[in-house]
Parts: structure tokens; sequence; C-alpha cells
């Protein structure tokens, strides 16, 4: 009942954040693609990965199909609130890659001179998730448009965001001060996947997650575009660290994430066009 | 005391690893007293967020302690007197949370109080009371992980207190409810003493089954060491004047307690 819009209105926000950013350089893609080749035959060893908690699902595919094409690869994976690894990395965890949910914690990254022009991959919205049962019947309101996140909400509910430390948090943070429901949230989680968690285990009613997330939860949650959140797209940059033991790699890594197939896997995975 | 001292009277190999492990442990407090920011410390710590944190850590490890001693004592009674069968099997199973990673005990927790939980799920249903995300769950978890340090305390204790004194009150007509009252309470006191501070302190550091089960937000559930992780994600410095603060805390309560409490005993920690 309450899908078909939902799943409308998430679409047209996919397609109006899409506008908001501008399309990767035809000659990135070109400059990534021959570095690819250039480098394959000296790709080996351990790779370590530091990404966002949004990245998790994504950059796993993305991991498996770095390992397949270069044997002898392996690829661990630290998937976490990008202000915890930051602050990881700035005290000294051993990284080759670094991938944040926003700028800002790349640039604690940068200020520290352990990585060097980062480069914005991704973007990312947030969407009201609700469980699949939808026990609080959490419905569009009438009348069409993209609704806000007040008339969406227009009853109290047990809701879950992520705390503003982090970005998803720094996010939610602006579109509930947009829609003058600063104080509404009942908990603030550590990183995304926390949020997503508890609204699948159905023990709160709603929470704040990404587009990328809705993609990612599948049949297990009910999302809701809201137009506030319009107002805080969340860009998600990378880099190869200064320190990297695997210098090689990490630019295989990195390359691969801005090379065309990286970005259709991305798109697929509900990640918008930086 | 007037003994005559031939060095420090510690074998070589006992005294280098020892000094080690002391340094091991002392160390972390140094860096954290060395790093932290003293000139700024004041209006980092006037911040009304720490004094919400600060207070709702106390409030609820000491509610949660009192939860402990009144379930605590009587079972560990069970375990240290009782004869009943399966025994061991009851002490390895009340003592799981402590062995438990505390994320795990949260997860667990939801699935039975939680909205979707056994007993969670008829709570909602019947008398529309949810109880995660409330500082009754901040309570409930610190009480699921901090308990077992006080029954193992206290069982100790028991097991080390001459239980003829218990045998002689029976003889002079004492009953059991009795003789536990009047007997075997005096004797564990500082046993019991000894098991609330660590209970306690259990408690307040209750980080993973807290952030997991009751969840984080200012003034009902954030409690400090909630507000130090967070802190640190955002400004390292607030996580060490925060972190002081525990310290502090925790060590005046060692102080504190340390004559009055654990001076007349052998403090059976397990």
């Amino acid at each position: 009942m309450t899908w078909r819009p939902a799943v409308v209105v998430a679409a047209a926000l996919l397609g109006l954040a899409g506008c908001t950013g501008s399309s990767a350089s035809p000659d990135d893609a070109a400059s990534t693609t021959s570095a690819e080749t250039s480098t394959s035959s000296e790709i080996t060893g351990t790779l370590t990965v530091f990404g966002a908690a949004s990245l998790t699902d994504v950059f796993t595919e993305l991991g498996d199909r770095l390992m397949a094409d270069h044997q002898g690869l392996d690829i661990q994976f630290n998937f976490a609130g990008s202000s915890a690894l930051a602050t990881q990395i700035t005290q000294g965890a051993p990284a080759d890659v670094f991938a944040s949910a926003d700028e800002v914690q790349m640039a604690k990254v940068t200020d520290a001179d352990l990585a060097k022009n980062p480069e914005v991959f991704a973007t990312n919205a947030l969407m009201l998730v609700v469980p699949a049962d939808n026990p609080m019947g959490i419905a569009l309101p009438g009348g069409g448009g993209i609704p806000s996140l007040t008339e969406i909400l227009d009853h109290d509910v047990t809701m879950a965001v992520c705390a503003p430390e982090v970005p998803c948090g720094a996010a939610a943070a602006k579109v509930l001060e947009a829609a003058g429901m600063s104080a509404y949230p009942d908990t603030y989680e550590d990183d995304v996947r926390a949020v997503l968690t508890k609204v699948e285990l159905g023990e709160v009613d709603g929470g704040l997650v990404y587009v990328s997330d809705v993609h990612a939860a599948g049949d297990k949650v009910l999302a809701f575009g809201f137009s506030e959140s319009l107002q805080a797209i969340n860009r998600y940059p990378i880099a190869a660290l200064t320190d990297s033991p695997n210098p090689a790699a990490a630019q295989a890594f990195v390359d691969l994430v801005l090379s065309d197939d990286g970005q259709q896997i991305l798109r697929d995975a509900g990640f918008l066009e930086p | 005391m007037t003994r005559p001292r031939e060095g420090t009277g510690i074998p070589a190999p006992l005294l280098i690893p020892a000094a080690v492990g002391v340094a091991f442990l002392v160390l972390p407090v140094v860096g954290l007293l060395v790093r932290t920011p003293w000139s700024d410390l004041g209006p980092l710590l006037t911040a009304p967020a720490v004094g919400e944190a600060l207070r709702l850590s106390v409030v609820s490890a000491t509610i949660a302690t009192l939860l402990s001693l009144l379930m605590g004592v009587p079972l560990a009674w069970v375990l240290a007197r009782s004869r009943i069968r399966g025994r061991a099997l009851l002490r390895a199973l009340v003592t799981v949370p402590l062995v438990l990673p505390p994320v795990v005990g949260g997860v667990a927790l939801f699935l039975v109080l939680g909205r979707q939980g056994l007993i969670g799920r008829w709570l909602f249903e019947q008398f529309d009371v949810t109880i995660p995300f409330t500082t009754a769950a901040v309570v409930i978890a610190e009480t699921f992980v901090a308990m077992p340090f006080l029954v193992i305390s206290v069982e100790g204790a028991l097991r080390a207190a001459d239980a003829r004194f218990e045998d002689a009150a029976a003889t002079l007509g004492a009953g059991r409810w009795t003789t536990f009252r009047r007997v075997t309470l005096p004797l564990v006191a500082p046993g019991i003493g000894a098991g609330a501070v660590l209970c306690w302190a259990r408690a307040l550091g209750e980080f993973g089954a807290t952030i997991t089960f009751a969840g984080n937000y200012p003034g009902t559930t954030q409690t400090m060491p909630l507000a130090v992780y967070l802190a640190l994600q955002e400004d390292s410095e607030a996580a060490i004047a925060l972190s002081l603060v525990l310290l502090v805390v925790s060590l005046a309560t060692l102080l504190l307690l340390r004559d009055r409490w654990l001076g007349r005993t052998t403090a059976p920690v397990a």
C-alpha cells in the first residue's frame, strides 16, 4: 500500500539529487584505466581499505573483483563510522586506502599529511526507513510531490539516527533542523549500519539512513524520500594514503572505484553520481 | 615491620616481569594525564552534556549495584551453601556474562527484552512498554554485565567464612533465615562490600551492552563511556578530558572505600 508511492518518491529524489553533483570527467576515466593495466602485474600482498560503514557491501564486491583480477592480492576491510576511521588513521592505524562518507572526515586525514588529492567518487542522500511490517502505519501524505519529513512523521515515533559526530549523523542533524525536528530522535547510533539494523529488528519505528543502505536492506525495510534530504547530500572522497605499505595495490583500488565499472557498481548499489 | 632489609627480597625472575606488569598497567594512565589539555579543562568539563553523562553514569551504576545486591547476595548464598542439584551448572550459567563479550550481551538482551523479543514483545503489546533506548535499559544492561562480579565475590567470601558460627547459631535454635540475617550477613559484609565496589566500577565502565541495547541519547542513555567513545571521533581533547573524569571517579571510589570495605578482608575476588 505504501510501497508504490515510496518507490516513486525515492526515484524522484534520486533524479533530483543526481542533478546537484557534476559528473565525472571522461579524462579521469581514461587515465585510470591505463593506470590499472600498466600496474596489474605487480599487485600482490595485503591491501587494507578503511571504508565508511555505508560502503560495506559495494566495497566488498569491488574488493572481490580486484582479488579475482590479481591472484596473490588479499584485501582486508575495516568498515566503521568515517570519523572513527579518520581518528584511527591519524593515530597510526596501518591502512592503504581511506574512503570517507564526507569531506570533513577526509580533511582530518589530509590535514595530517596522511593523504593527498582525495577524489569524490559518489554522493549519497538520506531516506526515512521503517520496518517492513510498518507497525506504526507510516504513510506518505496525499497530494503528490516530494513530502517533507514533518508531513510523513506527523505523530511521535521511536526514531534512530546517526550520532552527529559521524557523517550520516551530521547530515541527519541538518535535515532534522531543516524540518524543525531536532529533538525528535531517540537514539544516536555510532554508524549508519547500526541505525539500519535497529530498524530491521523492529526495535525502532523509523531511522534515517542513506539511499544506498535502502538498496542494501532490500525488502527488510520500507523507504520514504523527503524533501529536506536535498539539503544534506554527502560527498564521498577516496584517497590512497601517503604512508601506504602497498601503494601499487592502493592505487589500483582507488582506480577501480573511479573507473566506469566501479562507478556502475556504485550506481547499482544506490549511490548517486559525484 | 622492623625486619632487617636485604634488598627488596624479591627474586630477579619475579621482579622483572612484575615491574613490566606495573609499567604496562600504569603507563596508559600516565599517558592520559600527560595528554590532558589542562588549560582547556574548565570549558571542556563544564559543557552541560558532560554533567548529564556523569550524573546518568553514577545514578545508573548505583541502581545497577543495588539490584545486583538484591539478587546477587541470595544467589551467592544458594551457590555457596545450598545443597541443590546442578549447582556447578547453575554457577556456570550465571557467570556467563563475565566471559561473554558485552556487545553479545546487548544483542541477547534485545532478543529477550527488545520490542520483538520474547518478553519485550508481550510487554509492548499488552502494556505499550518499550525497554530499549530508555534509562531502564541502561540499568538492565549494566546489571546484566556487572552482577556476576558481585556473585563471585560474595560466594568466595561465603566459602571462606567459618561455617561453624552458622552451625552454632543453628544448635542454639536459630532458623536458617535468622542465621543468615544475624550471623552470615555480618560475617561476609566485607566481601559483599568488595563485591559491590567491583560491581559498581564495572557498571560505571559498561559500554558494549549499553550502546547495543540502550542506544545513545544524551541525558537518557548516553553514559560517560559512550560520551568518551563518540567524543574521540570528533575531538580527541574532549575525549581525554572525559576519560580523566572517569579515572578520577574510579580512583576516588577505590580510595574512599578501600579502608572501609577492603581493608579487613583478603578481597576474595575471583
